[in-house]
C-alpha cells in the first residue's frame, strides 16, 4: 500500500516517464541532429556524424522543393482555413436553428467524414478523382462540361486536396460551434424578439459576436493543423505532380524516412516550428487587439 | 393580451425559432449539403459491391452490374487483411493501456498535492504545442537505439502518453469530492485500490468517451505503424488498405471494398455513441 505523500509519484510516473522519452527527449536530440550531417551511413558507424553549424539550415531555405513546400502550404492554409471556419459555422448555426430531434442525424452525417480512417477517404476519394472512370468527371460529363485533371494539373492537385480535406475537417468544428451557441444565454435572443429583430439580425447581432472566442479557438487550432497538412498530399498525390501539393510536412517526412537525410530534415522541421509559434503569438496579438477596442 | 400562465421562454422560443417554413427551408438545405457530403461514402459501398469489370468501364454505371460480394473475401484470402485486422486490434487493446495510465496521471494531478506538481502538470500541456513532424525522426532514432524497430512495442509506446487526455481526465476529476476520498482512505484503503474501486468508476462518463476516441484512433492509426513495421507482419489495416492502393492501383472494387471494411464499423461504433462523442466537448468544456 502507497501512502498518500508517495502515491502521486508512482501514478505520474509512467506517462511522465513516456512523455520524457517520447516528447521531451526527441526535441533534444531533433536539435542536436539538426545541427550534425546525421544520416543513414551515420546511423551505422556514429564516427560519421559530423557538426556542421547552421549549415542544413542555411541549404534548406535555399532548397527549391522546401521554397515549393512552403508556397504550397501557404495556398492550402490561405484557401482551406477560412472555408473550414465558414462551413463549420454555418451548418452549426443552421443545424441549432432546426428544432426537432432529426436535426440530429446531421451532426451525425456532418461529423462522419472526421473520424473515419484517412487512407480509406483517400482511397474513396482517388477513386471519385480519376480522370477517366472517376464519378466525378462522370457527372460532369452529363452536364456536358470537360473532364477535370482533379490530381493532374498542378494547380487544381492542390484545390482538390483542399476540397477533401474541409469536407473531413468541417465535423469537428462544427461540434465545437454547436457546443458554443448552445451556452449563449436565451436571454439575449428574447430581448431581441422582444424588441422585433429577426432571426438573421439575431444571428448578425448577437450569434456571431458572442462566438468571437470560438471562432478564435477555431482558427488558430485549424491553422495549426494544415500548416501540418500532410495526410492527404502523402496518400493521394505523394506530393506530385512534380512536387506542385508538396506540403512542409511531406517535405521533411520525405527527406528524414525516405532519403534518411535526418540531420536536414530536422533542421526543416524546427524551421516548420518556429513558423508555427510565430503565427499562434501573431494571432493572439491580433486577437488582443480586437478585445481591447 | 398575455394569460395568468404565459410562461415566456416557450413562446418565445418558437418565434425565434421562426416559423414552420423556414423550419423546412433549414432542413432541405441541410439535406442537399448532406446528402452530398455521404456522396463519398455511398459510392464507396455500391462500388465495394462491384466486379472489377464493371469499375472501369466507361460511361460508369451508377448500380452494380452484378452485385457481388466477393470482393471482401479475397481482402482476406489474398490480401493478408486478416494480419492486418488482428494487428489493428491489438494496438488497439494497447491504446486502452495508455488510457488507463493517462487516467492514473490525470488522477495524480487533479487529487494530490505534490511538490512539482504545477511545474510536472505545465511540461505536460506544453508538450502538447510540439508539432510531430518535429519529434517524429527523433523518435524514430531513439526507437532504433533501443532495438525496438519492426516491433510492437516500437508502435504503441510513443503514443501511450497523451497530453490533452491528461488534462481532460484531471479536469473531470477535480470534480469528484474529496469527501469520498477521505472516507474511503478512513477506512484503511491503498491508494491505488482507491484509484480502481472509486476513482475510476467515479470517472466512467469521461472514461467511455475517451474509450471510445481511443478505439477510433487505434482503428485509424497510419503513419507510425508505417514508419516503425519494415514487414508485413506489422501492418495495420490502413497501411494494408494504402498499399493495395500502390500496388493493385487498378483493381478499384477490391480497394472499396477494404475501404469499406475499415469505414463501416467506425460509422457503426459512432452512430451508437454519438451523444457520448459529441458531448464530449461539453463535458470537457469548450472554455
Amino acid at each position: 500500500m502507497k501512502g498518500i505523500r508517495t502515491a502521486p509519484y508512482f501514478f505520474i510516473a509512467p506517462t511522465m516517464l513516456l512523455i520524457l522519452v517520447f516528447s521531451i527527449l526527441p526535441i533534444g536530440v531533433a536539435l542536436v541532429i539538426s545541427f550534425t550531417n546525421t544520416d543513414m551511413a551515420g546511423l551505422g558507424d556514429m564516427s560519421e556524424i559530423r557538426f556542421v553549424g547552421f549549415s542544413n539550415y542555411l541549404e534548406v531555405l535555399r532548397d527549391p522543393t522546401f521554397l515549393k513546400s512552403i508556397l504550397n502550404t501557404l495556398f492550402y492554409v490561405v484557401i482551406g482555413v477560412p472555408a473550414v471556419i465558414m462551413f463549420s459555422l454555418a451548418v452549426a448555426v443552421l443545424i441549432n436553428f432546426g428544432k426537432s430531434k432529426i436535426f440530429h442525424i446531421f451532426r451525425l452525417v456532418y461529423y462522419i467524414p472526421s473520424v473515419t480512417n484517412i487512407v480509406a477517404i483517400a482511397v474513396i476519394w482517388g477513386y471519385l478523382y480519376n480522370p477517366s472512370v472517376g464519378l466525378f468527371n462522370f457527372l460532369l460529363g452529363k452536364l456536358h462540361l470537360g473532364p477535370v485533371p482533379w490530381l493532374q494539373d498542378p494547380v487544381i492537385a492542390k484545390l482538390s486536396l483542399i476540397m477533401l480535406a474541409v469536407w473531413r475537417n468541417i465535423g469537428l468544428n462544427m461540434i465545437i460551434f454547436i457546443a458554443a451557441i448552445r451556452s449563449i444565454p436565451r436571454d439575449y435572443y428574447e430581448a431581441a424578439e422582444l424588441d422585433g429583430a429577426s432571426s438573421w439580425r439575431q444571428l448578425i447581432s448577437i450569434t456571431v459576436p458572442m462566438l468571437s472566442y470560438a471562432i478564435f479557438f477555431v482558427s488558430i487550432t485549424t491553422m495549426i493543423g494544415w500548416l501540418q497538412f500532410f495526410e492527404e498530399p502523402f496518400i493521394m498525390t505523394k506530393g506530385g505532380p512534380l512536387d506542385s501539393t508538396t506540403s512542409v510536412s511531406l517535405f521533411i517526412y520525405r527527406n528524414g524516412f525516405q532519403l534518411s537525410n535526418f540531420g536536414y530534415a530536422a533542421a526543416g522541421s524546427f524551421i516548420l516550428f518556429f513558423a508555427i509559434m510565430a503565427v499562434t503569438i501573431f494571432q493572439f496579438k491580433l486577437q488582443r487587439k480586437d478585445m481591447s477596442i | 393580451m398575455k394569460s395568468a400562465t404565459y410562461t415566456p421562454g416557450a413562446r418565445i422560443r418558437s418565434k425565434k425559432r421562426g416559423g414552420a417554413l423556414s423550419q423546412w427551408i433549414v432542413g432541405a438545405i441541410l439535406t442537399l449539403g448532406g446528402v452530398l457530403f455521404v456522396l463519398p461514402f455511398v459510392w464507396m459501398l455500391i462500388s465495394s459491391l462491384k466486379t472489377e469489370a464493371d469499375m472501369i468501364r466507361i460511361p460508369p454505371s451508377l448500380w452494380p452490374h452484378p452485385v457481388t460480394f466477393a470482393n471482401f473475401p479475397k481482402l482476406f484470402k489474398g490480401m493478408d487483411f486478416a494480419v492486418y485486422l488482428k494487428n489493428t486490434l491489438i494496438i488497439v487493446l494497447f491504446s486502452f493501456v495508455g488510457l488507463f495510465l493517462n487516467a492514473m496521471a490525470g488522477f495524480a494531478f487533479g487529487k494530490y498535492r505534490f511538490k512539482g506538481r504545477a511545474s510536472l502538470f505545465l511540461l505536460v500541456l506544453a508538450t502538447m504545442m510540439i508539432p510531430s513532424q518535429v519529434t517524429m525522426i527523433p523518435t524514430y532514432l531513439i526507437l532504433n537505439s533501443m532495438h525496438l524497430m519492426n516491433t510492437m512495442a516500437g508502435i504503441v509506446l510513443p503514443g501511450f502518453a497523451n497530453s490533452f487526455m491528461i488534462f481532460l481526465l484531471r479536469q473531470f476529476m477535480t470534480n469528484i469530492p474529496d469527501e469520498i476520498l477521505e472516507a474511503t482512505r478512513m477506512d484503511g484503503s491503498g491508494e491505488f485500490r482507491l484509484f480502481l474501486r472509486i476513482i475510476l468508476p467515479m470517472s466512467a462518463p469521461i472514461l467511455a468517451v475517451q474509450a471510445i476516441l481511443t478505439f477510433i484512433g487505434g482503428w485509424n492509426s497510419f503513419l507510425w505503424p508505417l514508419i516503425i513495421a519494415n514487414s508485413d507482419k506489422l501492418y495495420t489495416l490502413s497501411v494494408g488498405l494504402s498499399l493495395l492502393q500502390g500496388q493493385h492501383g487498378g483493381d478499384y472494387a477490391l480497394q472499396m471494398a477494404g475501404a469499406a471494411f475499415m469505414v463501416v464499423p467506425i460509422i457503426v461504433i459512432f452512430m451508437f455513441f454519438q451523444r457520448q462523442i459529441i458531448d464530449n466537448y461539453a463535458i470537457s468544456g469548450v472554455k
